[in-house]
């Protein structure tokens, strides 16, 4: 069990700015979490009387679905707002999304947005706590939370692990939170694929590059494979998707470069056949559809500690 | 009108002395070694603190009028001018219609003298017709409306046969081009220095090699056009390196750099500072210490502002949507007295490329001191500390990063076209 | 190192054990059919109590009787009003509670919040046919109706006085002190 530490964040946006310590208590405050996912009458009454706000500017049904199910189960009130590009394009600005959040007096915003720094943008301006659900290309912390989860229950360790992610780490805020996390605790973390998706500043950040498959993955104790976003080959990032797969790859050969027990993972949607293939995903390695629970459970953990902490107070 | 001015000391490019003034209807009548004994003056002033200077020169100024009013005005421009000290400034042709025809540049001569305010207004013209770089502009008209020199600063030319051309055909008038220097392919989309910070922030980074590329190329066809050129807000090590083996090579070019390129790095933009979103972004400290070298070695020539002043609502967005730039005419004076104060140039420097250089570059009568000349000086507090504020900046837009940051040393009065200016403190 | 005042021995090691044995006696005595009954005990004070408890009646019947252990940290009316936070720790029911007689242990039994916030984390497993409460110390201060089945020893104490219930698996030895609040 983790130390027991005293929650002083008003916002939950990055896992660069907490300690080792507190990423270890927000996982283990998830683990006690993960057992009322097990019963049969899954919701305590915790955070009743609290509101939950999602503000989606990306579209996206896994995240929004995971953290309303979180903020349901503690029994807080919830309200989903997808903006749409129209509303975007008709003049309505950040500033004015702050102003309407004010007015509904909620408690929690959970935003996802395509502009890195916005959840920090809106953190400054507005008494509500702000949970990043993804920022552009900056971090993405409750699924790289998910990850550690994931891979605790499987290794049962976090620490002195060879983590590889694998793809398309410059446009990837998952990777980033991973490496900040994973790196904190005590890991090693490689980052793996062509140059152009991986820009040489990331060594200066802690992450162990490689431009080789077999290298970069060999004796890895976790494979982390990104999805490969297909209008990057237009932009020269990639000359073909023929190419990628051919180097770079997840299947039953290049599998055999990791350790024996190595797991498997990818955040989902998976492009099959591209950037990993079927038949690895179907191996008993391949841990996809666990994180589902898991998900949940670090969700409710972060709304628990940002609606019961100190907030700053003693 | 008469003036006396006693005790203070007298800096120019050439020195520092102990020198007192008596002006009298604009004119300097008497540069004494003694203190000036004339009892039936309008004005005294008689400080062995303060420091007189010939009237300082800007020569990179964005004043947005016409179409931008919002964000500035000639007016207000020159009033912000006049808080710094400035008497003399350059503005850019970025303006809405773009300043690349007579009437425009006629238009902003015109309407800085109706102020009254003791500031010349020179405008710097488009090259090429409405900065798209593609035709270039009437430059024989231009220059006889009152422009001082061709830029499409806020875009590079992109095309290098225009440049080489508008570089030719700027010659045959002897005008010197302002190069606004970037690769546009490298630094599209991008947001602030590549490197580090930008990985971290997760935001797209300008490569420097744009700004290295760009200026190599420019000074390039100054060579090959043996035309003069004039590098815009220089920011990198690599530049400045080019540009130092360029003049000694012989080749005809001057550069500036900004207060923020000496005093702030990529690092400022942590939190996702807008204000400090400029272009050429913040750099490393690696630059920062070139660009003293820099000025220190006389490798560049001046000192501008670049002031750049953006509506809070075009800053106040997500950074990615958030404008370049910050304004700077308030601040350039104090921030370059500190370069002198940290010992890396002297007064007799920030004469040099606050006043001399750039007046000399653009073919402007210098300000000089001097019995039987006009009266155009500056006269400094260098200890008088004040603390930038939204309500103290005199511009009608507050986008800068030394907001709230205690500034020493004020431009306190200006003397100039037979007026004696005292500024607000 | 806090300045600790009078702290005075309640129950010593002697007959720390011999409370146990008869609160556990009067737990076999009202529920005769033990195969129904469960002992939950809150956590953390809860659960060692539950414990020896549920070894006592193995000595004495040689029947495991079926325990649990409940955190009512999700279940606390207080918890936007503490100026802490509490850590969440995990409850581990191992089966359904419908139809069963449930034993509800805790250490001390003070306003009562603590038993309340319990028996509706208890609902959340099922329909119990009976709840009942077994309490170490019953401090008195009640603020909800509530009260217990089984009580060690009755303690008339004053507010600014604190019960605790040391157990020799955590803090060395087994007793019941009294002492003075700090400050």
């Amino acid at each position: 069990m983790a130390e027991k530490i005293k929650w002083v964040h008003k916002d939950f946006i990055s896992l660069d700015n907490l300690s080792k310590e507190e990423i270890l208590y927000v996982l283990d405050v998830a683990s006690s979490f993960e057992e009322v996912l097990k019963r049969d009458v899954k919701k305590v009454p915790t955070l009743r009387g609290k509101s939950v706000l999602t503000l989606f500017y990306e579209p996206s049904t896994r995240t929004r679905t995971s953290f309303e199910m979180a903020a349901k189960i503690l029994s807080a009130d919830t309200i989903n707002v997808s903006v749409s590009t129209s509303s975007v394009s008709k003049g309505e600005t950040l500033l004015d999304t702050v102003k309407n959040i004010e007015a509904m007096s909620v408690d929690v915003v959970i935003i996802r947005h395509n502009c890195s720094g916005v959840p920090e943008f809106l953190a400054k301006k507005t008494k509500a706590s702000i949970v990043n659900a993804g920022d552009g290309r900056h971090e993405h912390p409750t699924q790289a939370l998910l990850d550690m989860l994931t891979i605790k229950s499987f290794k049962n360790t976090l620490q002195g692990l060879k983590i590889a992610i694998v793809g398309d780490i410059l446009h990837s805020r998952v990777a980033r939170s991973n490496l900040i996390g994973l790196k904190k605790l005590g890991n090693e973390v490689r980052f793996v694929g062509p140059a152009t998706f991986i820009p040489k500043y990331f060594k200066e950040l802690g992450a162990e590059v490689y431009y080789n498959l077999e290298e970069g993955i060999y004796n890895a104790d976790v494979v982390m494979v990104l999805r490969l976003q297909k209008e990057r080959m237009g932009a020269g990032f990639y000359p073909s998707e023929r190419e990628y797969a051919r180097f770079f790859s997840i299947n039953k050969k290049t599998m055999n470069y990791a350790k024996k027990d190595a797991i498997f993972m990818h955040p989902g949607p998976v492009n099959r056949g591209l950037e990993i293939t079927s038949d690895v995903l179907n191996d008993k390695r391949c841990v996809v559809l666990n994180q589902v629970t898991k998900g949940v459970a670090v969700r409710m953990a972060v709304l628990y500690l940002l609606l019961t902490g100190g907030k700053g107070e003693n | 009108m008469k003036i006396k001015l006693n005790n203070m000391t007298l800096v120019t490019s050439s020195g520092l002395f102990k020198k007192h003034l008596l002006i009298e209807n604009g004119i300097v009548k008497r540069v004494s070694d003694k203190p000036i004994l004339s009892r039936f003056v309008d004005v005294t002033i008689d400080d062995k603190d303060l420091l007189v200077f010939p009237g300082f020169f800007d020569m990179h100024v964005h004043l947005r009028e016409p179409g931008y009013e919002y964000r500035e005005d000639i007016e207000s421009g020159m009033r912000a001018a006049v808080n710094g000290g400035i008497t003399g400034i350059a503005c850019m042709a970025n303006t809405n219609p773009v300043n690349d025809n007579a009437a425009i540049t006629h238009f902003i001569k015109c309407r800085s003298e109706q102020t009254g305010l003791p500031v010349s207004v020179y405008p710097v013209s488009a090259i090429t017709k409405g900065l798209k770089g593609e035709q270039i502009v009437e430059m024989g008209d231009l220059k006889t409306a009152g422009a001082v020199a061709f830029s499409d600063d806020g875009f590079p030319v992109e095309n290098s046969e225009i440049l080489r051309r508008a570089l030719e055909y700027a010659k045959s008038f002897d005008m010197p081009i302002i190069c606004h220097s970037e690769e546009k392919s490298l630094s599209k989309d991008g947001q602030i220095n590549e490197g580090v910070i930008s990985t971290k922030l997760g935001l797209k980074g300008i490569p420097r090699e744009s700004e290295i590329i760009g200026i190599f190329r420019d000074i390039t066809l100054a060579k090959l056009t043996k035309s003069r050129i004039h590098i815009a807000h220089v920011s990198t090590k690599e530049g400045v390196d080019l540009i130092r083996k360029a003049k000694r090579a012989g080749i005809a070019v001057s550069c500036e750099t900004c207060p923020h390129y000496f005093h702030l790095t990529e690092e400022d933009v942590l939190g996702y500072n807008t204000f400090a979103k400029v272009n050429p972004p913040l750099r490393t400290y690696e630059d920062v210490l070139a660009i003293r070298e820099g000025l220190r070695d006389g490798t560049i020539d001046v000192i501008a502002s670049d002031h750049a002043p953006h509506h809070i609502d075009e800053k106040d967005l997500e950074f990615e949507k958030a404008n370049f730039g910050m304004i700077g005419l308030e601040t350039l004076l104090p921030l370059t007295l500190e370069l002198v104060r940290q010992g890396v140039i002297d007064f007799k420097d920030l004469a040099e490329k606050l006043s001399r250089k750039p007046r000399m570059i653009l073919g402007i009568k210098p300000a000089v001191i001097k019995e039987g000349e006009e009266a155009n000086l500056t006269i400094v507090d260098p200890h008088y500390e004040w603390v930038l504020t939204k309500e103290n900046i005199c511009s009608k837009s507050f986008n800068t990063p030394f907001l709230g940051k205690t500034m020493k040393g004020k431009a306190v009065y200006i003397i100039k076209g037979g007026q004696f200016f005292e500024i607000n403190k | 190192m806090s300045r600790r005042m009078k702290e005075l021995i309640i129950i010593d090691e002697k007959t720390f054990p011999r409370v146990i044995n008869r609160i556990a006696h009067e737990i076999m005595e009202k529920n005769p059919n033990l195969e129904d009954l469960v002992l939950i005990g809150i956590k953390k004070g809860g659960s060692l109590l539950k414990e020896r408890i549920k070894e006592a009646i193995k000595k004495q019947e040689s029947v495991d009787v079926i325990t649990g252990d409940i955190d009512i940290t999700m279940y606390r009316d207080d918890i936007f009003k503490i100026g802490f936070q509490p850590k969440v720790e995990t409850t581990e029911i191992p089966c359904s509670l419908d139809n069963k007689n449930v034993v509800l242990i805790d250490d001390v039994l003070y306003t009562g919040r603590t038993v309340r916030a319990a028996i509706d984390a208890l609902f959340d497993f099922g329909r119990p046919k009976r709840i009942q409460l077994a309490v170490f110390i019953d401090r008195g201060h009640r603020e909800l109706p509530i009260q217990a089945d089984f009580v060690g020893k009755f303690l008339p104490t004053s507010k600014k006085e604190l019960v605790v219930v040391l157990f020799k698996e955590e803090d060395g030895k087994d007793c019941v002190v009294l002492r003075e609040k700090d400050g």
